[in-house]
């Protein structure tokens, strides 16, 4: 019981010597680099509609996706969109972008392990559990569709 | 016996530490400490095809050198001790095929290089060799890869975190005299006071350097103003705050004298929020710093602890909290 009260305390003291990170700033960085984000995938959506009148709103949106993710993959080889992460924190993480990012970066780090079992086995380490819970939440969207 | 208290030994007559090498990667070559390391890389690779192998040729390089220079040859060196903190010690594993030295593997996490002086020690003053090589080090890139993200994930680092030094330490201990000699060592108990924070280092390893000191000092019937300089390993700047406010609540007041190797590392501009990690750390640091000073004589008497986080990511993510070890080597300047 003594043990249980020094570690309760002790975590205690811990927590309030933790330096906080300031919220406004933070949301700063995500608000304006997440809506630069979006801001650029609209500029691409309107080019792509005005190049090719025929195509639809749709498809012009799958395209628009489409290129942001090969953009934010390129930019993750070179080395840059882990900097862009570091100043923008959700607003470069909840974009397409971000899941671009999630995917690269581990194919890129375990590369050197094999195609088989680095690339390919650690690619979705990090966005696979995202894909996982998109998936379970259409299947439980699906259901309540189903049953109203 | 040459155990006093509980868990202290002393070394009557040997051993002295007569050779050292200290190789950092580029970051570490422009913080703190850029004027007293031998070696500063400029690419991180060292021309490697992974970060892992990189790891493995900065160890090679201390080992080396460290024999360089005090003139030893390899077939000198009776025991080659090392440990890092890549999974099954790779990087010592490799080091010691390469020199095809007999070899003992230690983990102590980023407490090696103190595990390793002791034992080195021990193997010294019980006659058993003349001259030991005791290496350590670690990379950012590997760790980072072993224990944390992908290197280009865009995430922030959280603000208790560290930064794992890329930098390897050889000390070589031998019978053969020298300015430096080993007094006294501590081996530490692990100490866990329940931290679960795998991003808060620093505080979970506290306690356990708390304990090795205290019992150190209650050992030897000490106080720290009796030592020229108490240094601990990758603590960083959270963690040897903690520490200095755990000491004086156990009543050891430190003063100037009290530094910690993570904290000093960097500068405030490298942008590392809490300073340094890895067994690096304190092995680059020891072998350069602490070694250079105490030759000039500016140092005496310094109490070197290693701090290690003895968990895996395995028990991390099974919700397990973080044991914490410290191994203590007392290093005096003798003439």
């Amino acid at each position: 019981m003594e043990v249980f009260e020094r570690d309760k305390k002790y975590n205690e003291y811990l927590q309030s010597k933790i330096p906080k990170t300031k919220p406004w700033p933070s949301l700063f960085h995500a608000f304006w680099i997440g809506g630069l984000i979006c801001l650029v995938g609209e500029c691409i959506k309107d080019v792509l509609m005005y190049f090719f009148p025929e195509m639809s709103a749709t498809d012009a949106g799958i395209w628009e996706s489409v290129i942001l993710i090969a953009i934010a993959s390129i930019l993750t080889g070179f080395g840059l969109y882990d900097r862009l992460g570091a100043y923008a924190g959700a607003g470069s993480i909840i974009p397409i972008t971000g899941f671009s990012n999630s995917i690269t970066s581990p194919a890129l780090e375990f590369k050197r392990e094999g195609v088989i079992f680095g690339l390919c086995a650690k690619m979705f380490t990090i966005a696979g559990p995202v894909i996982v819970s998109g998936l379970v939440a259409c299947v439980l969207c699906g259901i309540i569709y189903l049953i109203f | 016996m040459k155990k006093i208290g509980k868990q202290t030994f002393i070394f009557e007559k040997y051993p002295y530490l007569i050779g050292s090498y200290s190789i950092v990667g580029p970051k570490e070559g422009k913080g703190n400490f850029a004027q007293y390391f031998d070696e500063v890389l400029k690419d991180d690779t060292y021309g490697q095809k992974s970060y892992e192998k990189a790891e493995r040729k900065l160890f090679l390089t201390a080992v080396e050198r460290a024999m360089g220079s005090c003139g030893l040859d390899r077939d000198q060196i009776d025991v080659l001790l090392g440990g890092d903190l890549m999974n099954q010690i790779i990087s010592s594993n490799f080091t010691a095929r390469q020199l095809q030295l007999p070899f003992l593997g230690l983990f102590g996490a980023c407490s090696t290089m103190a595990e390793s002086l002791i034992v080195g020690s021990m193997i010294l003053d019980g006659g058993f060799a003349n001259n030991v090589a005791c290496v350590t080090g670690s990379h950012f890139s590997s760790a980072e890869k072993q224990f944390r993200y992908p290197l280009e994930l865009g995430t922030q680092r959280p603000p208790t975190s560290q930064w794992t030094v890329t930098g390897a330490g050889c000390s070589i201990l031998s019978t053969t005299k020298s300015s430096i000699r080993i007094t006294h060592a501590t081996i530490g108990k692990v100490v866990d006071w329940d931290v679960t924070d795998a991003n808060n280092m620093g505080g979970a390893m506290a306690p356990a350097c708390l304990e090795t000191l205290s019992t150190f000092f209650q050992d030897t019937n000490t106080t720290p103003d009796d030592y020229d300089l108490i240094l601990t390993g990758d603590l960083g700047k959270l963690g040897s705050e903690v520490l200095r406010d755990l000491l004086e609540y156990r009543g050891y007041k430190t003063s100037t004298n009290y530094a910690d190797c993570g904290q000093m590392m960097f500068t405030n501009d490298q942008k590392v929020f809490q300073g340094g990690s890895g067994c690096g750390c304190i092995a680059t640091v020891l072998n350069s710093y602490v070694v250079q000073r105490m030759r000039l004589g500016k140092l005496k008497n310094v109490i070197v602890v290693g701090t290690g986080a003895l968990m895996s990511t395995v028990s991390s993510q099974q919700g397990d909290s973080i044991p914490g070890i410290a191994h203590l080597v007392v290093l005096k300047a003798e003439k």
